[in-house]
């Protein structure tokens, strides 16, 4: 994994599913992560892939998804169970290319589906859909008025919509106003309500992810994202990227001519 | 990796030292508390950690260290670099270096010493299953 992981080696792609899970930090990402492993496994061999930032400044990152797995204390349950963290790295967005590689060598190992978490995004992080083959939105209660529903984004692309944190006031009107905002689209994605502590959902949720249809309609802005996920992982690859960071930052080198230098 | 092996709830020093090599532009993983040795090197094995940090202040310390070496070196990590830090009298250490601890950083240790560790430890092959007896300031 971690020879994929620092590009020294490729990897075909493999039949099965990438589901990505992604919303807002502190949404629950992880906790929803968790009730499902404990529901799908061990009848089925799951792996995830737990996305978290990279410093921009230092390089490093601290990966602390595991930390909220529970699932992984239960000893029946963990043998079919694969966790990577993994750091953003180099990459822009809550997901990096090199994940498509790490999830496709899981796949062609075994596992029956790949979980990827990513990190906490926002309403236009929609670079996940490069990678997964279903999209799975988090939203929650008190994130803002009614006309958060009507923006465009990453909730076009959703192939579920969850609302989480159930159990808090204002999680009904948050399903009323993405619902109302649905009803105009053609095929528009399930909505779901959840919460890991009254456990509200969850069984339905595990049960929905795995025959998930795909919209017909995100298509073609799938393959637009793996077309820039590509080319940006041509230019970050670059063994002179670094050096010319460098030379931008001390040396004043133009924005311009850094690009064309990255793209000789 | 930084772990926090047993019973202990104590993991102010351990997040600081995550921090601190966070810092210094490495990827760290945090196993949260109470883990045992058997999840601890689970984690390494599917995280593919170099390095594995075990913090103790609950004084288990001579029981958990060596446990975790010698599990490490029975799931064939040998090339794995473990350190340790947390409350370790002095007499408690020559032991957990022969268990294969490369490392102990008791309190007031300045951060930079432990990048610093880190930094030599990556240029020798000290892993927990390797013959040499090295370990830091000596």
């Amino acid at each position: 994994m971690s020879a994929i992981e620092n590009g020294e080696m490729q990897v075909k792609d493999s039949k099965g599913e990438i589901i990505a899970i992604t919303g807002p930090p502190g949404i629950g990402k992880s906790c929803i992560v968790d009730s499902i492993l404990h529901r799908l496994t061990p009848a089925k061999k799951v792996a995830v892939l737990a996305v978290d930032p990279t410093s921009p400044l230092s390089g490093g990152a601290l990966l602390g998804d595991r930390i909220r797995l529970s699932v992984l204390d239960d000893k029946s349950k963990a043998e079919s169970i694969y966790v990577r963290s993994v750091a953003t790295r180099s990459s822009s967005g809550s997901i990096p290319s090199i994940i498509r590689g790490l999830a496709n060598h899981l796949l062609a190992n075994d596992f029956d589906l790949v979980l990827i978490e990513t990190v906490g995004a926002g309403q236009s992080e929609m670079r996940c859909a490069a990678i997964a083959n279903r999209i799975v939105v988090v939203e929650g209660p008190a994130r803002g008025d009614g006309i958060q529903a009507e923006k465009a984004g990453l909730l076009e692309l959703a192939d579920l919509i969850v609302v989480n944190k159930s159990d808090l006031e204002g999680s009904d009107k948050v399903v009323n106003d993405l619902t109302m905002s649905l009803t105009l689209t053609s095929d528009a994605p399930p909505i779901i309500k959840t919460s890991t502590i009254s456990g509200e959902g969850l069984d339905e949720l595990s049960s929905m992810l795995t025959q998930l249809k795909e919209r017909t309609s995100s298509k073609r802005a799938r393959f637009r994202q793996q077309l820039l996920m590509l080319h940006e992982s041509i230019l970050t690859s670059n063994p002179n990227f670094e050096a010319v960071l460098d030379r931008m930052s001390e040396e004043g080198l133009a924005l311009e001519d850094a690009l064309r230098e990255l793209s000789e | 990796m930084i772990a926090k092996p047993g019973l202990d709830g104590h993991d102010r020093g351990a997040k600081v030292v995550a921090r601190a090599l966070r810092d210094g532009g490495h990827e760290v993983i945090y196993t949260g508390l109470r883990r045992t040795p058997e999840q601890i090197v689970r984690t390494v094995m599917d995280e593919d950690a170099r390095f594995v940090g075990l913090s103790s202040l609950s004084g288990a310390h001579s029981h958990l260290f060596p446990k975790i070496c010698a599990l490490l070196k029975d799931s064939g990590l040998n090339d794995v670099i473990v350190f340790g830090g947390g409350i370790i009298p002095d007499e408690d250490r020559p032991p957990l270096f022969s268990a294969g601890v490369r490392a102990i950083f008791g309190p007031g240790t300045p951060s930079s010493e432990i990048l610093d560790f880190v930094e030599v430890a990556s240029t020798r092959d000290c892993g927990v299953g390797s013959q040499d007896d090295w370990h830091w300031g000596e």
